[in-house]
């Protein structure tokens, strides 16, 4: 079996984020990780390695360093990378960048791609979707539980207050969220492999069955109107108190404003 | 892509066992304002198998026209179906604007359709409105009027982005839950129903559904509570959420939680505030032991009253909370309640 696992290279906002004095994100101070998400997805690529045999290819689209997460990928235990880079897929949206790794994706064999459901950078949980629209294979989004059967895969598929069990033929596209597992360590062995892995590199001209129009900047239908740090609502009062007195100024503060 | 061919503002209304989800009217109550900036009128798509009879509902939330897709195919979502769907409707009916709900079956579903069609899609947005694109002139750039402006937050919430189509058509936006106002319920309005059925033929797209296992809960939707008792990671563990039960209780308040109490398994997903969870906008909210990720401020952030108590006086929480407490939660929560009840009880 062949699966092809989708990953970003994100700014790490979660954990040791740092605000500026006046409430925005300081960026600079931020480090940078593969995107949770992309990396359960691995994981479970891994998983379905480790208990049916695959060969797990890791492929990511972004600048020259977004090679720092397919080494890391290689040492959790993949066992190819491709990087996706080039000046004139700069300034993609969803649209663009899902073209692109279509694009990438169609010089590989696969039964199965595994991408994650959504980068913290972004949020729009959009790329994976397209991707199998361009490929023209069928989705199954926020899995919680990936299993093969024969030439199908089985996987739970979550929504708000119910999950469906679906079977879909392969190859299929399969987007997966954080909670889906508790992605492993990267191994002494696989540390060294990494470093000794050959990257692949690609650009424009690698990318099969994609015109011009639709890729970077100019293939974006969105376009950026204005962006802003948020200006977050203030802060109130913060008080240290005992317990009786704490309890007093909740209530009081419930009562002038009519709470109770 | 003749621009000018396309017209009129189209919401897609999602529905799960023959039920409409809220998420519908909110989309139809934005989508009258925007129809109204731009002179048109509103359409709500309506999806699913035997669900001609959902379309009055829709019309006495403001829709002005129904279209009905109606097929045995339909039952259950299913990306396939449904995208095949609303991408027949828009090749045949040419919206200039379409939105869907930013749930799980419209973040699913809104991708795969732009991506059918050839359309931009702007995800999760929290404001829309009608504009100009460039919003002001640039020199040398045609300045486009009454295009859709899509607001959304990203970076965890910590940025906000205004974006525009301004060269494809339908502007597809997924909107957030709970963000936009319903238009008040005329009971009896009647909207014109068109049904249409562009033929469903399965193919290597179509998943097939083994099983549809629902969760049985009797609690209150978190998004629709007045007062919400939010617990943490300070929490501590599932079984001490007793306290914050017992002080929900009290003020028939109802329990959320942040993505950390999910992660652990102490609460279930349903329950979860923040960017991944619920977007909610209760009167009053309670963040017990929440630290404050930004992922969690961006879900919680617009409630008019937050009170928060947590020992570490250096919590992000502390930034956007009305009335902070530094201190344990294990002392104040049950004092407070029980301080409460004796309130409550004196009335």
């Amino acid at each position: 079996m062949k699966i092809v696992v989708c990953i970003k290279q994100v700014p790490d906002t979660k954990g040791g984020v740092k605000f500026n004095p006046d409430g925005t994100l300081d960026r600079a101070a931020m480090m940078t990780i593969m995107n949770p998400d992309d990396k359960a997805g691995l994981e479970a690529a891994l998983r379905l390695k480790d208990q049916y045999g695959a060969e797990v290819t890791v492929i990511t689209m972004g600048l020259p360093k977004a090679e720092d997460v397919l080494r890391e990928a290689i040492a959790m235990g993949a066992d190819k990378g491709i990087l996706v880079t080039d000046r004139v897929l700069g300034g993609a949206d969803t649209w663009a960048t899902s073209q692109t790794l279509a694009g990438a994706i169609r010089n590989l064999e696969y039964d199965l791609i595994i991408t994650g459901r959504q980068a913290i950078d972004g949020d729009t949980a959009q790329v994976g979707p397209q991707i199998s629209e361009h490929l023209n294979i069928p989705v199954i989004s926020y899995a919680q539980k990936i299993e093969i059967d024969g030439d199908s895969v089985i996987v739970e598929r979550q929504y708000d207050d119910r999950y469906h069990v679906l079977k879909a033929k392969m190859p299929c596209l399969i987007t997966a969220l954080a909670e889906l597992n508790e992605p492993r360590y990267m191994t002494p062995g696989g540390i060294f492999d990494a470093c000794e892995a050959e990257i692949t590199v690609w650009g424009r001209a690698n990318l099969v069955d994609v015109d011009d129009s639709n890729l970077g900047l100019k293939g974006s239908p969105t376009q950026i109107a204005k962006a802003s740090d948020k200006v977050r609502k203030g802060a109130g009062e913060k008080v240290t108190l005992d317990t009786a007195e704490a309890v007093d100024y909740i209530v009081g503060k419930m009562k002038e404003k009519h709470v109770i | 892509m003749n621009l000018e061919e396309y017209k009129g503002v189209y919401v897609f209304a999602q529905q799960v066992d023959n039920e409409i989800n809220s998420i519908a009217f909110e989309l139809i109550g934005k989508g009258k304002d925007l129809a109204e900036a731009l002179g048109t009128e509103v359409t709500a798509v309506l999806v699913g198998s035997d669900v001609k009879g959902l379309a009055d509902e829709l019309a006495e939330y403001g829709a002005d026209k129904v279209i009905v897709v109606d097929d045995p195919e339909l039952k259950e979502y299913r990306t396939e179906p449904y995208a095949h769907a609303l991408a027949s409707v828009i090749n045949e009916y040419k919206p200039e604007i379409f939105l869907v709900g930013a749930t799980a079956i419209g973040r699913d579903l809104g991708p795969r359709v732009s991506a059918r069609i050839h359309t931009g899609l702007t995800a999760d947005c929290t404001q829309l409105e009608i504009g100009d694109f460039p919003i002001n002139p640039v020199p040398g750039k045609e300045q486009k009027h009454n295009q859709l402006l899509m607001t959304r937050p990203a970076f965890g919430g910590n940025t906000i982005a205004t974006i525009a189509c301004p060269d494809f058509r339908p502007q597809m936006a997924t909107v957030r839950p709970g963000v936009m106002q319903k238009r008040a319920k005329v009971a009896g309005a009647k909207a014109n129903v068109i049904e249409f059925n562009p033929g469903f033929t399965p193919d290597n797209k179509y998943v097939e559904i083994l099983k549809v296992v629902k969760a049985v809960t009797d609690t209150v939707d978190i998004m629709d509570a007045k007062i919400l008792v939010s617990g943490g990671r300070g929490v501590g563990s599932a079984e001490n959420f007793k306290l914050l039960d017992d002080l929900a209780e009290v003020l028939g308040a109802t329990v959320s939680c942040s993505r950390a109490v999910v992660d652990a398994g102490w609460k279930s997903k349903d329950l979860q505030v923040g960017q991944t969870g619920k977007t909610v906008r209760p009167n009053v909210y309670f963040a017990i032991g929440i630290s404050g990720a930004i992922q969690h401020l961006a879900g919680m952030e617009e409630s008019d009253i937050i009170i928060a108590i947590n020992k570490d006086e250096t919590a992000p929480i502390f930034d956007v909370a009305d009335y902070g407490i530094v201190g344990d939660l294990n002392k104040i929560v049950p004092a407070l309640t029980e301080k409460l009840k004796a309130e409550i009880a004196a009335k």
